[in-house]
């Protein structure tokens, strides 16, 4: 992000910017940065914030009024709403999952599609509710998406990939996020505030989509399709979950 | 903090061990008051129209996010899994604060909103590799007029 700051201020373009990692930011000496204690992800601190979220941009905005010289580093004074341990409550997903009815699809994806079956209307009303959705990397719906992931799983390179614009390696990678997307839509649908972190451990931990995203781990890093190799090994699971492999 | 306390140790080492280009100038162009600013967003992302290209690791290319964009035609497909898209599931602005910087020109703190932004994806290469798409990307927002570029990464 510096260094694309340096590029468009020495094409003639005044600049200001986020930082969310202090440290490169210091390296790159962009011309006016913000630096701000918010998580990966989230530099404008926190979602349905809108009054905070205006304080970040005023902040970063500000920065281009002042006379320089360059660099400007400034640090942003205030955490994000919901930040300090104190904001967090004990937050379990509202909705319950049913037991896999007994169908022809193997266990897993029984299991998957029960659970997408399940969070479809708290899905569709966070969906109504927020105007939009995020879904939509793999062009294709969300059964769908649940079938081909299984079908990397059972299948490997030979799966049948649904979406023909996309390399199997971009539709595994497409699926993984929108399976990710549709259950975190869905469990956030209600009001009350959750932390990335219960909701990735909710996702990872006690989800089957999560159970099945972690078995394509070791399958597709295998693969024949060195896309498919590729989101297997670095775009699949996050650091900080990986250690749910070893279990 | 970014929490790179709350990192994993290998994240924090992905981090900090990124080969940081050093600059030998140190342009700083100045401009006029904020409420006669037009602004443009720039960010790393990897957002972009519904029916655009997936963004792809490795990928320096960027993609264009027309100013009345409807956040409901946005979608991430940035090439990282290591940073929460759950503040972006959950409302845009958190990323992108468009809705923001429409009540700030509404209100007279900005002058205007560019005709288009964009979008990179932040991950898969070094911060140097951008400077051809970079300097394009300055071009661009010269010719539209902009004169307050707000980098966003994720």
């Amino acid at each position: 992000m510096g260094a694309l700051a340096h590029y468009i201020e020495d094409e003639g373009v005044p600049t200001t910017g986020i930082s969310l990692v202090r440290e490169n930011t210091e390296r790159l000496r962009p011309p006016r940065f913000l630096w701000v204690p918010f998580e990966l992800g989230r530099p404008y601190g926190a979602p349905d914030e809108p009054e905070f979220q205006t304080k970040v941009l005023r902040a970063a905005l500000a920065l281009l009024q002042r006379p320089g010289p360059s660099p400007i580093l400034d640090d942003f004074p205030d955490p994000a709403p919901g930040d300090s341990p104190a904001d967090l409550t004990e937050w379990s997903c509202p909705i319950s999952f049913p037991p896999p009815e007994s169908t022809n699809e193997p266990d897993l994806l029984s299991r998957v599609l029960g659970e997408i079956s399940s969070l479809a209307p708290w899905q569709a009303l966070a969906e109504k509710q927020r105007g939009r959705t995020g879904l939509g990397a793999a062009r294709m719906d969300i059964d769908a998406s649940a079938r081909f992931l299984h079908a990397l799983l059972t299948d490997g390179a030979s799966a049948h990939n649904p979406a023909t614009d996309l390399s199997p390696g971009q539709a595994f990678r497409g699926a993984s996020e929108d399976m990710k997307t549709f259950y975190v839509e869905a469990a956030t649908a209600r009001p009350g505030r959750v932390s990335s972190r219960e909701l990735a451990d909710w996702f990872w931990g006690e989800t089957s989509a999560g159970a099945l995203l972690l078995a394509l781990h070791p399958v597709c890093r295998d693969s024949a399709d060195p896309g498919v190799r590729r989101v297997a090994v670095g775009q699949l699971i996050p650091r900080a979950q990986l250690k749910r492999l070893e279990n | 903090m970014v929490k790179l306390d709350d990192l994993s140790p290998g994240s924090v080492r992905h981090l900090l061990d990124k080969d940081c280009a050093e600059f030998e100038t140190a342009p700083f162009v100045a401009g006029p008051p904020l409420r006669e600013r037009r602004v443009a967003i720039v960010t790393t992302a990897g957002l972009h129209r519904r029916d655009d290209r997936n963004f792809d690791v490795s990928d320096l290319s960027y993609r264009v996010i027309p100013g009345d964009v409807r956040l409901d035609d946005l979608v991430m497909t940035q090439a990282s899994v290591n940073f929460d898209r759950t503040g972006f599931q959950q409302d845009v602005n958190v990323v992108l604060p468009l809705d923001r910087l429409r009540e700030m020109q509404m209100a007279g703190e900005i002058g205007s909103i560019a005709n288009y932004h964009y979008a990179f994806n932040g991950a898969g290469q070094l911060p140097a590799a951008f400077e051809a798409t970079g300097r394009e990307v300055g071009r661009l927002l010269k010719e539209d007029g902009v004169n307050a570029a707000l980098l966003v990464p994720v």
